[in-house]
C-alpha cells in the first residue's frame, strides 16, 4: 500500500481527473464489466431484457455478497478457502435443525451463524497463533468442513441431502428476508441482489470511512509495521476470519430457504470464484489494497459472463474455456490500470 | 496511538453516492416490495408456431460420459425434428436453477430438466409453467415432476432399477453386496444402493468413493475388498467405476462379481470377457431424445405421454446374451 499522508490538495497530481480516476482499485473492474455487458448486450437479444438482468444479477447476487468479505479478508493479507464449503456447512446447520429437530427457523439460523463465526475465530485464531500460512490452515478448514457436512448429513438423514424446509416454523417470515422476490416493473427481482447491495455499501463504508477499514489495510500492507504503531493485528485478521465467515453464512441461509434443500458436497470450488472476483475486483494477492466496491463488480463480471455465455447459445462443451478468457482479460486490463495507478501516486 | 494514514484512494469516494445509489433502489423495490416466496412469471412469453428452440438443462457435470449420451440424443432429436436444442449444465442445483430461469428469460419453446434434487428446482420449474413453457423432467426427481406442472418425466425409477439388480444378484446366488457411491451429494444413487438392499436381501454395505479421482476410487474399492473378503459382489453406480471395480477386485485377489449401472466400451468389453457379470442399463439416450419429440408433440399437437405416471427408460439388463448388439451402439455413443 502508497500511502498518502499529505491532505490531497496539496497532491500535485490530484487535479488530473484520469488519474484520479485511475487510482481506485476497482476501476479495471467497472471498465471490465462494462465490456462484458456492452458485448452480450449486442451478441444476445434477451440479455437486456427485465427478466435477463433478474438473472445475470441473481446469479452474481450470492457470489458477490462473500466475494465482498473475502475481498477484505484478502485486503488484510489472508485467504479463506472454507468459505465456499462454508455456505453448504451452515446452510446444513439451519436445515437439520430446522427439520429434523423442529426448531424455529430463525433460531436455527441463528445457531447456524454461530457456528459459523466459530469456525472463522477457529481459523483466525489458528492463523495468528500459529504463524502458519492461512492457504494452509484454511485448507485444513475446507475438507474438515467438507468431511462433516458429508458424514453429519448421512447420519442424521441417512442420505446425502436435508430438505424440507419449507414445513419449518419461521419459514414464510424467514423466507421473506432471504429469499423472496422484488417486482420491478413486472419482472420479480431475487432479494439476494439487495443483500448484496448492502454488504457492499457496509463493507465500503467501514473500510473507507473506519478506523477498523485502516486497520484491515495496516494489516495486509505490512503487519510489522501496523503492530509498531498500535494496530491490533491479531484481533483484526481474526474479526476478518469471522466477517468471512459471516458472509458465507448469510449465502447459505439465503440458499437454503431459497431452495428448502442443501446437499451435501454443495459449495465446493465456490471459494476460487470468490476469489477470483476480489482479484478481478482489484485486490491484490499479497495483501493491502483492494476494494470492496471492486469485488461486487468482480462478481458482477462473472454472473453477466456466466449466464450471457447461455444466452448466446454457445456450444455448453466451450463454456468453461470462454469464462477463463474473460476472466483473464478482465484481469489484464485490472493490473495495467492498477501499474498505472502505481506510476501516478509516485 | 499514530492514526494509520489512509489510502489514497479514501478521499475520492465519498459515502453519500453510494448512499444514494442504495437509497433510490430501496425507494424502487419500496414501490412493490418483497412478494411471497415464488416468483411471478418474468414476463416472456413463449414461442407459438414457427422454429422450436428447447434447453436441455441437466445437473451432469461437462465431460461426464453419462450425460454426454443423454445430450447426444437431445441433439439427434432436434436434427431430425427441425428443432434447435441448446445443452447446458450444472451440478450445483442454484446454478441449475438459476439456468432454468435464464431459459424462461430467453423465451424458449420447451424445457427439459433433469431433478435430482426436486425441492431446489421447485421455483424455477414453476417458474416456467406459469411462464406458459412446457416442462419435462427427465432422469430423476419422477415422483415430483407432475406436482410441479411438468407435462412428462422420462427417467428411471433409481430404487426399482437398484432393486432389480439386487434380485439378479440373489437369483445369482450371491450374498454379500459392496455398493459403491461415487457423487457424495447425489440422492439418486443412494436409491439404487437402498433399492439393491431391498432387492438383494442379504447383507449390503456402501462405500463413498470419489469419480473425479479414479486412483483413490480404486485404492479405496481394492481396500474394501481386502478387508472383507466374504464380499462376492460389487455393485457399482458408474461404468468408468465398474472398470475400476474390475481392476481393484483383481489386486485385492478377490472373486467377487462385478455388476454396474450404465454401459460404455469399457463396459460391454467386461460383459464380453466376463469380467462384470450385467450392466442396469438406464438407456439415457432416451432421456435425452424422448423429451424433445414430447415437447414438439405437446406444442403442435397438444399431445402428452405417461398419464401423469413416469415415462420408464429402464432398467433394461444388459448381459453376455445381449452384450454383442449393444455393444456397437455404446460405440457410437448412444447407449
Amino acid at each position: 500500500m502508497t500511502t498518502t499522508a499529505k491532505p490531497l490538495p496539496a497532491d500535485p497530481l490530484a487535479g488530473r481527473a484520469v488519474d484520479r480516476l485511475v487510482r481506485r482499485p476497482e476501476v479495471g473492474a467497472l471498465l471490465g464489466a462494462l465490456l462484458v455487458f456492452a458485448f452480450f448486450s449486442l451478441a444476445t437479444e434477451r440479455f437486456l431484457s427485465p427478466a435477463g438482468v433478474a438473472t445475470w444479477l441473481d446469479d452474481a447476487s450470492t457470489l458477490g455478497i462473500a466475494a465482498v468479505a473475502v475481498a477484505l479478508l484478502m485486503i488484510g493479507g489472508e485467504f479463506d478457502l472454507s468459505a465456499g464449503v462454508m455456505t453448504a456447512s451452515t446452510a446444513l446447520v439451519t436445515a437439520v435443525l430446522a427439520t429434523r429437530l423442529g426448531w424455529n427457523t430463525w433460531l436455527a439460523l441463528l445457531v447456524s451463524l454461530v457456528f459459523a463465526l466459530a469456525v472463522g475465530a477457529l481459523n483466525g485464531w489458528l492463523v495468528v497463533r500459529t504463524g502458519l500460512p492461512s492457504f494452509i490452515v484454511t485448507l485444513g478448514a475446507f475438507l474438515a468442513l467438507q468431511g462433516l457436512n458429508l458424514g453429519v448429513t448421512r447420519l442424521v438423514t441417512g442420505t446425502v441431502q436435508v430438505s424440507g424446509m419449507r414445513s419449518a416454523d419461521g419459514y414464510a417470515s424467514a423466507g421473506y428476508f432471504f429469499a423472496s422476490t422484488i417486482d420491478v416493473g413486472g419482472t420479480a427481482f431475487r432479494v439476494s441482489i439487495l443483500w448484496w447491495l448492502g454488504v457492499t455499501a457496509l463493507a465500503a463504508v467501514v473500510l473507507l470511512r473506519t478506523r477498523f477499514g485502516n486497520w484491515v489495510f495496516a494489516v495486509g500492507g505490512n503487519a510489522t509495521a501496523a503492530r509498531a504503531v498500535g494496530v491490533p493485528v491479531r484481533r483484526t485478521k481474526i474479526l476478518l476470519f469471522m466477517t468471512t465467515a459471516a458472509a458465507a453464512w448469510l449465502v447459505g441461509s439465503i440458499n437454503i430457504l431459497r431452495f428448502t434443500s442443501v446437499q451435501a458436497n454443495q459449495g465446493i470450488g465456490l471459494e476460487f470464484q470468490f476469489i477470483i472476483a476480489a482479484v478481478i475486483g482489484g485486490c491484490l494477492l499479497t495483501g493491502g489494497f483492494g476494494s470492496a466496491i471492486g469485488a461486487a463488480i468482480g462478481a458482477l463480471i462473472f454472473g453477466m459472463a456466466r449466464q450471457g455465455i447461455v444466452y448466446a447459445n454457445w456450444n455448453s462443451d466451450w463454456f468453461q474455456l470462454f469464462l477463463g478468457a474473460m476472466l483473464l482479460a478482465a484481469v489484464l486490463v485490472n493490473n495495467a490500470l492498477r501499474r498505472r495507478a502505481e506510476r501516478v501516486r509516485r | 496511538m499514530t492514526p494509520v494514514p489512509r489510502s489514497s484512494t479514501r478521499a475520492h469516494c465519498p459515502p453519500g453516492r453510494w448512499w444514494r445509489g442504495a437509497a433510490l433502489l430501496t425507494l424502487l423495490a419500496a414501490c412493490t416490495g418483497p412478494t411471497a416466496e415464488d416468483p411471478r412469471p418474468t414476463g416472456a412469453l413463449a414461442e407459438t408456431g414457427g422454429p422450436l428452440r428447447i434447453a436441455v438443462i441437466t445437473h451432469g457435470t461437462a465431460g461426464d460420459a453419462f450425460w454426454n449420451v443423454v445430450k447426444n440424443g437431445a441433439t439427434d432429436a432436434g436434427e431430425q425434428l427441425g428443432a434447435a436444442v441448446d445443452y447446458n449444465s450444472d451440478g450445483d442445483p442454484g446454478k441449475q436453477a438459476t439456468l432454468v430461469d435464464n431459459a424462461v428469460a430467453q423465451g424458449v419453446g420447451g424445457i427439459v430438466v433433469s431433478m435430482a434434487n426436486p425441492d431446489a428446482l421447485r421455483p424455477a420449474v414453476e417458474g416456467a409453467v406459469r411462464a406458459g413453457i412446457p416442462v419435462v423432467t427427465i432422469n430423476s426427481g419422477g415422483a415430483r415432476s407432475a406436482e410441479f406442472g411438468a407435462i412428462a418425466h422420462v427417467g428411471q425409477e433409481e430404487d426399482l432399477a437398484g432393486e432389480e439388480a439386487g434380485k439378479r444378484l440373489k437369483a445369482e446366488g450371491k450374498s454379500k453386496l459392496l455398493c459403491v457411491i461415487h457423487e457424495a451429494g447425489n440422492t439418486g444413487l443412494n436409491q439404487r444402493c437402498d433399492g439393491a438392499r431391498a432387492g438383494f436381501g442379504g447383507e449390503t454395505t456402501t462405500l463413498q468413493v470419489d469419480i473425479n479421482n479414479p486412483t483413490d476410487a480404486e485404492a479405496r474399492i481394492t481396500g474394501a475388498l481386502r478387508t472383507d473378503p466374504s464380499v462376492d459382489a460389487v455393485l457399482a453406480l458408474n461404468s468408468q467405476v465398474a472398470a475400476t471395480a474390475v481392476t481393484a477386485g483383481r489386486s485385492a485377489g478377490s472373486k467377487a462379481a462385478v455388476v454396474t449401472f450404465d454401459l460404455n466400451t469399457d463396459v460391454t468389453d467386461a460383459i464380453k470377457a466376463g469380467d462384470v457379470l450385467f450392466a442396469v442399463d438406464q438407456q439415457q439416450y432416451e432421456q435425452g431424445y424422448l423429451p424433445v419429440v414430447l415437447i414438439k408433440l405437446y406444442r403442435d399437437n397438444a399431445n402428452t405421454v405417461g398419464g401423469g405416471k413416469p415415462v420408464l427408460t429402464g432398467p433394461g439388463i444388459v448381459d453376455r446374451s445381449t452384450v454383442d448388439r449393444v455393444a456397437e451402439y455404446a460405440e457410437r455413443g448412444t447407449r
